[in-house]
């Protein structure tokens, strides 16, 4: 078990990461009891016996590598409870894009999780985006980190966790 | 000029807690060099040589007499007594201790005024024409919707970490002096055949290492319309630029590599998607932020003042100040001015905090207490009585801002260079200096007319030297500095790249070699001919010639 922010909580998370180490493959890697999320190669490689495999205790779901979209999932959507956005370098700002898409242009309701090289100080801009989840880079403490959401108040732009745009909302 | 509501105060206040916060978690090592690198630099601060560089914000180039004020204060109080204004519209601050920063950020933040991306990998300070509002040519004020790109942009969530830096110009009138062509994001704002207000959008377009001028993706786009639109072109910047090579990142080489057409498209099918949703601009929300930029109390004033006419006849200089520093404006009996940051002896750009409180009470006292910063490095005064010119223009002189050489080559853009800058492969401001002293006799810098010279200390360009009709670029030879020569570059309508001439020169020879390309248009130029156009009539072997002759003859090349 490791702690895991979830909806501005820290919770105690089961889910683990299956990544492909080098020489391992989508087709041939044995894949781990859930709950588990994997790669979006094995999802695709290996739908059909991960669902056989998985239960409400043992669910499955897909990680998106940086520069992987939502494009490609737009049909699995339902069958997934879990989504996670990986950022390989936290100053990698594309899976930003694809949590906005996840949720705005696919009305993904699930959870989507960060991971990766996930720091506090991104932890802000990662909610307005529809990241509801995070798996904090492991050296960095998750119950100091939950003040940070609300840096800021009231921003200008409509994103997923308010999709009024200020100047739409502004006290006349 | 647009005033802050609670919302905006909140923001700027809960900026200056956050960074103080990331300080103090930085110092105790909670946050690593790496880690708080990219957050220090949305502040707008840089490890410099000598101090952090600290950039503030001057959006669309707009400063109140109150906030020039409190600039001048924080360069009193934190600095060394002065700023350095950017070819962006900003101020820079090269001797305010980190630990003091956020100290630094809360005073600007009484003043509704911030460090907020004016660096990092985000959407940048957008930057537009210093005569918004009072240009004869113009179509529309570009800064309400500049205002508007400010919001949208500012802690936009999905934007914070792009491949890299994005910089976005806004031009309103017919004539382009943002420099549009070689922005990441340029907007024309133009009028439809049926009279409807809308944008030319450019992307691609950059400096730098790569300098390319940027291209048309639509040559119409209803004004209601540009924030979603610009959330589709980022969006795809964003998903699809290159991350794997810092030089090769900007949007500029994603919309090589695709073709326009093909970059285009997608943009326009990501903007299918968002058109018409929450982020179009309401009617409403455009004329709440206008209101902000309606005209000042103009006095009704003759076209043409009696005794400003006999003032020029009388005093020469003071004709000559106007002749430079003076331009016409929209309604009667006015003027915009320009004060000239480019005194011979200083550092382009650069001013005092006397200066800057002395600005402050020019603004108070003359234009309605309001300044502009131009991106050539100068400030303006926009709104001046034609009957206040000479009391102005008295002022100014006795602040040493009455330089009259708006235009001239002693009015040169001019980047920090290696005095200041890390990234510098070479100094600018003692080339400047040098270039200036070639040129201090005033008949012989009026008698070379309207010129433009652009400096930048290595190809990061902020001194704009690719767009100078004379670009000096300085670059690093075995730990030598040396600078190469471009010729034929030019900002406006008709925006290029200039071409580089030959083989580079040693710090010492190139005022002369400057003094030299002058001599050749001189020797050749038609009547009432500029340089520009001389060369572009004779091209540039002439000039060449004349530059390289005396090398080829003996002297030695590199």
């Amino acid at each position: 078990m490791t702690r895991i922010i979830k909806n501005r909580a820290v919770v105690e998370d089961s889910w683990s990461v299956l990544r492909l180490a080098e020489g391992e493959t989508a087709d041939t890697i044995d894949l781990p009891q859930g709950p588990v999320l994997v790669p979006l190669s094995v999802w695709h490689a290996r739908k059909s016996a991960l669902l056989a495999a998985s239960s409400p205790a043992a669910p499955v779901g897909v990680w998106l590598a940086a520069g992987e979209g939502p494009e490609s999932l737009a049909d699995d959507l339902a069958q997934l409870s879990v989504i996670a956005v990986d950022f390989p370098k936290f100053t990698d700002g594309r899976g930003y894009s694809a949590a906005r898409l996840l949720r705005e242009r696919y009305g993904y309701q699930g959870e989507i999780r960060a991971i990766g090289d996930v720091l506090p100080d991104q932890l802000f801009l990662m909610a307005r985006c529809g990241i509801d989840a995070f798996a904090l880079r492991a050296d960095k403490d998750a119950d100091k980190a939950l003040a940070l959401f609300d840096t800021f108040k009231t921003p200008y732009q409509a994103a997923v966790d308010q999709p009024q745009p200020l100047f739409r909302r502004r006290a006349a | 000029m647009y005033r802050y509501d609670n919302y905006d105060h909140a923001l700027v206040q809960e900026r200056v807690a956050q960074f103080r916060d990331q300080v103090r978690r930085w110092k105790a090592g909670e946050l690593s060099d790496e880690e708080f690198r990219p957050l220090r630099l949305q502040n707008g601060l840089y490890i410099q040589r000598h101090a952090p560089m600290f950039r503030v914000a001057v959006p669309y180039g707009m400063l109140s007499s109150a906030q020039l004020r409190r600039l001048a204060k924080i360069a009193r109080d934190y600095d060394k007594g002065y700023g350095h204004f950017t070819t962006r519209h900003n101020l820079q601050f090269n001797w305010i201790p980190l630990e003091r920063v956020p100290d630094a950020l809360a005073e600007l933040a009484e003043v509704e005024m911030h460090a907020i991306q004016t660096s990092g990998n985000c959407i940048r300070n957008v930057t537009t024409d210093q005569f918004a509002g009072v240009a004869a040519d113009e179509i529309l004020d570009p800064r309400p919707l500049c205002e508007l790109l400010r919001q949208w942009s500012t802690f936009h969530p999905e934007f914070a970490f792009l491949p890299r830096k994005f910089k976005i110009a806004v031009n309103g009138a017919l004539e382009d002096r943002a420099l549009t062509w070689f922005h990441d994001i340029g907007l024309h704002i133009r009028k439809n055949e049926a009279g409807e207000v809308g944008f030319r959008v450019i992307v691609g377009g950059g400096l730098g290492r790569t300098p390319i001028r940027g291209q048309v993706v639509r040559e119409f786009l209803p004004w209601q319309d540009i924030l979603t639109y610009n959330e589709a072109i980022l969006r795809v910047y964003n998903r699809y630029g290159r991350r794997d090579n810092a030089y090769k990142a900007r949007i500029k080489i994603l919309v090589q590599a695709l073709g326009v057409e093909k970059f285009a498209e997608q943009v326009e099918a990501e903007w299918a998607h968002l058109k018409g949703g929450p982020a179009t601009i309401t009617q409403a929300e455009y004329d709440r932020v206008a209101a902000f930029f309606n005209p000042p109390a103009y006095a009704q004033l003759p076209a043409i003042d009696d005794g400003f006419v006999q003032a020029q006849a009388e005093q020469p200089a003071f004709a000559r100040w106007v002749e430079r520093n003076v331009r016409p404006h929209r309604v009667p009996g006015y003027a915009a001015v320009t004060l000239s940051l480019k005194k011979p002896g200083t550092a382009p750009g650069d001013v005092s905090d006397v200066q800057m409180d002395r600005v402050a009470d020019l603004a108070d006292r003359y234009s309605f207490g309001e300044v502009r910063v131009t991106h050539e490095q100068n400030l303006v005064l926009a709104d001046v009585r034609q009957d206040e010119l000479q009391a102005l223009w008295q002022d100014a002189k006795a602040a040493a801002l009455a330089t009259p050489n708006i235009g001239l080559i002693t009015d040169m853009i001019c980047c920090p260079g290696g005095d200041f800058c890390d990234l510098a492969n070479a100094k600018s401001i003692p080339i400047a200096n040098a270039i200036q002293a070639k040129f201090e006799d005033l008949d012989y810098l009026y008698d070379i007319g309207d010129i433009e010279l652009n400096i930048s200390g290595c190809m990061n360009s902020c001194g704009h030297h690719h767009v100078g009709h004379i670009g000096v670029l300085g670059v690093d030879k075995g730990n030598e500095e040396w600078y190469q020569i471009t010729l034929g570059g030019r900002q406006g309508n008709n925006a290029h790249l200039g071409k580089v001439i030959g083989p580079s020169f040693p710090a010492d020879e190139v005022a002369g070699v400057v003094e030299k390309l002058i001599r050749v248009y001189l020797d050749n130029r038609h009547e009432d001919e500029l340089f520009i156009d001389t060369l572009d009539r004779l091209g540039v072997e002439p000039f060449k010639d004349k530059v390289y002759g005396d090398r080829l003859k003996g002297k030695k090349a590199a």
